[in-house]
């Protein structure tokens, strides 16, 4: 296994597909955290999908597959995309999910009507423009991953100059605006660069799955993060850490495809991530609730016990335990078990003499005090 | 380049300020003025146009018509001399970050562009969030802080700005009694200094106690000046017409405020 691993990690294509798809990594991760904490997630689906008429237009213009000319027309159309979007959503009253919808299917649409003509003409070269819709790793070739690295270099450089402006205009775009910041074009630019993120992802995943590329990695950091800083470094790491896994993954299980498996990665991470995080993961949510509705019911149970004994005004008025299960309608030994485990009540005998079960629930002094504590707490929320 | 003064006496003056939205006007043909070193509230039913007023001035939304001038020159050519709390909701609050960080923010553009905040800031952070009671809660998740705590944190960023006219939208909305106390406070401290304040508030009770200046805005000017001269219970029922239930309690408001 361990051999066939170093091997493989020797082979050349699979160099490639690992840089190339450590690349998208890291450039997703980074872009992505912006695009999630500026609700545009979808600005990021709609832009690969419109991605595709500007690979057939390159490809028609270029008159084969020349991968220069590819990229070029895949950032023309997706950054036309996020301007009709926007044009739409100013000049009409559309609202944004609505105008996203409308550009992604229209440019979607017409790059698959571009694509089945070039198809229709049986161009000789014609093969594997159809691995754009779901990605071709193993194709990368060595130049293709230093076209690659240009583009993260470029929009990292830019990230790190323009840090604190992206921040602002990120959490507060208005008070940007009121301190001098030029809001419009630091807008423009984070999603010109998203349109970047896709043409590094064209070959790894394809246009259909990019958007997951955007998302995961920044939701699955925002997860376990304090800080805008620590956010989109984790971010880039997980995006880094999928995008390896699943290269690694496609070339172990032999002719699965990679582009997919990089984004079940990922998604791996992020479903982890939901459930585990701690403080805002969905099994931390349970526990807490749990945990509330137990506290509750003892406080419940507790306080019941102190009404009775206010009712006989005898502070140590010992109550049956069928009398405490009908105040509340349901079974609460387990709750007074846990309240005597912590000193509250006690289970003691019942008075000499009276008729019933022989041993009757009763207050400690503790549980007195903490009823009392319980009890005026209730009525300060109350006013 | 020098620019030649218009009413350089005024903190703000507006002058035939007209916005609209989709061809419905929201502000129509507003003339105010704001002399130096007053607490002015600006006030008016829901619709009323009183964020509007304050983001045009600020210039963040487009104008159809008109001009604005503080202390004689247009905001474009003196921002460092304004500050600006925005209304809580405007932004999300689940943003990853500490309120120490959200304060300095209020830094960014004295720092202008690739300088990045150092000690010097982190300082002048914390002194504003000592100003407003939330020292011990630098370092807190903004998510994790109450809704009077973040409006907090928003007056401790526009206290950095250190300017001479402040611009507040709704600070006492949905805060609790402690924080529109500590607030009203904070803001008097400010104008005793000489700065001008000019708030959108929303809770007539308050008006008379809280402000020395007063706008009355529904889409139109309805009335202004020092608060004692404006708020009348003709000029509230001018502003806020049709809304019975208010009317009678503003007639009440005003009329008791009469007899004192």
């Amino acid at each position: 296994m361990m051999a066939s691993l170093l091997s493989l990690l020797n082979d050349y294509t699979l160099q490639n597909v690992m840089a190339g798809a450590a690349l998208l990594g890291l450039i997703s991760g980074v872009l992505g955290s912006f695009a999630v904490l500026r609700r545009q997630s979808l600005l990021g689906d709609t832009m690969s999908h419109a991605a595709l008429p500007g690979v057939c237009l390159g490809f028609i213009i270029a008159g084969g597959r020349h991968m220069g000319s590819i990229l070029v027309g895949a950032l023309v159309t997706g950054a036309l995309a996020a301007l009709t979007m926007l044009l739409l959503t100013r000049l009409s009253r559309l609202k944004t999910d609505a105008a996203l919808g409308i550009a992604l299917s229209v440019f979607f649409a017409l790059g698959v009507v571009l694509l089945t003509h070039i198809q229709g003409t049986h161009n000789a070269s014609q093969g594997g423009l159809d691995a754009f819709l779901f990605g071709q790793a193993a194709a990368t070739l060595r130049a293709d991953v230093w076209i690659m690295a240009g583009i993260t270099a470029i929009a990292l450089t830019l990230v790190a100059v323009l840090w604190k402006e992206f921040k602002l205009v990120t959490f507060d775009a208005e008070f940007a605006a009121s301190q001098g910041m030029p809001v419009v074009w630091l807008e423009a630019l984070l999603t010109m660069m998203v349109a970047l993120a896709v043409v590094v992802g064209l070959q790894m995943v394809g246009v259909v799955l990019m958007a997951a590329m955007i998302i995961a990695p920044a939701v699955a950091a925002r997860q376990w993060s304090r800080r805008l800083e620590s956010m989109v470094t984790l971010a880039a790491l997980i995006g880094v850490a999928g995008g390896v896994l699943g290269a690694l993954l496609s070339a172990l299980s032999r002719g699965l495809a990679t582009g997919p498996l990089i984004i079940l990665s990922v998604s791996a991470v992020v479903l982890l991530s939901l459930a585990l995080a701690p403080g805002r993961g969905l099994v931390w949510e349970a526990l807490r609730l749990w945990r509330g509705r137990r506290r509750l019911r003892q406080q419940q149970v507790l306080t019941t016990l102190y009404g009775l004994a206010a009712r006989h005004e005898d502070p140590v008025f010992r109550s049956e335990q069928g009398l405490i299960d009908s105040y509340h309608g349901l079974r609460t030994r387990t709750a007074l078990r846990k309240l005597e485990r912590r000193g509250l009540v006690e289970w003691g005998e019942a008075p000499p003499g009276e008729p019933g079960p022989s041993r009757r629930w009763l207050l400690t002094p503790a549980g007195r005090a903490e009823a009392e504590r319980v009890l005026a707490s209730l009525h300060e929320e109350g006013a | 380049m020098t620019l030649p003064l218009h009413e350089p006496d005024l903190a703000l003056h507006v002058e035939d300020l007209t916005v609209s939205y989709h061809s419905k006007p929201v502000l129509w043909d507003i003339d105010f003025d704001v002399p130096p070193g007053v607490m002015a509230g600006i006030v008016g039913p829901n619709g009323a146009g009183k964020s509007t007023l304050i983001k045009s001035v600020l210039g963040l939304v487009p104008t159809v018509a008109g001009h604005v001038r503080l202390f004689g020159l247009p905001y474009r050519s003196h921002r460092r001399r304004v500050g600006y709390v925005p209304q809580r909701s405007s932004v999300d609050w689940d943003f990853p970050t500490t309120a120490l960080d959200v304060v300095t923010m209020g830094l960014y553009g004295r720092l202008g562009w690739l300088r990045r905040p150092g000690r010097r800031e982190r300082d002048e952070a914390m002194a504003a969030l000592e100003q407003v009671g939330m020292a011990d809660l630098a370092g807190r998740q903004i998510s994790q802080l109450s809704g009077g705590q973040q409006q907090r944190v928003f007056l401790a960023r526009a206290l950095v700005q250190q300017a001479d006219v402040y611009f507040l939208d709704e600070p006492m909305a949905g805060v609790d009694a402690t924080t529109e106390r500590a607030i009203v406070d904070i803001l008097r401290r400010l104008r005793d200094q000489g700065k001008t304040l000019i708030v959108v508030h929303h809770d007539l009770q308050t008006v008379r106690s809280y402000f020395d200046w007063l706008l009355l805005l529904n889409v139109r000017v309805i009335a202004q000046g020092p608060v004692r001269e404006v708020y009348t219970a003709d000029n509230l029922r001018r502003a806020y017409g049709g809304q019975i239930a208010l009317l009678d309690e503003a007639g009440r408001l005003a009329g008791e405020g009469d007899a004192s």
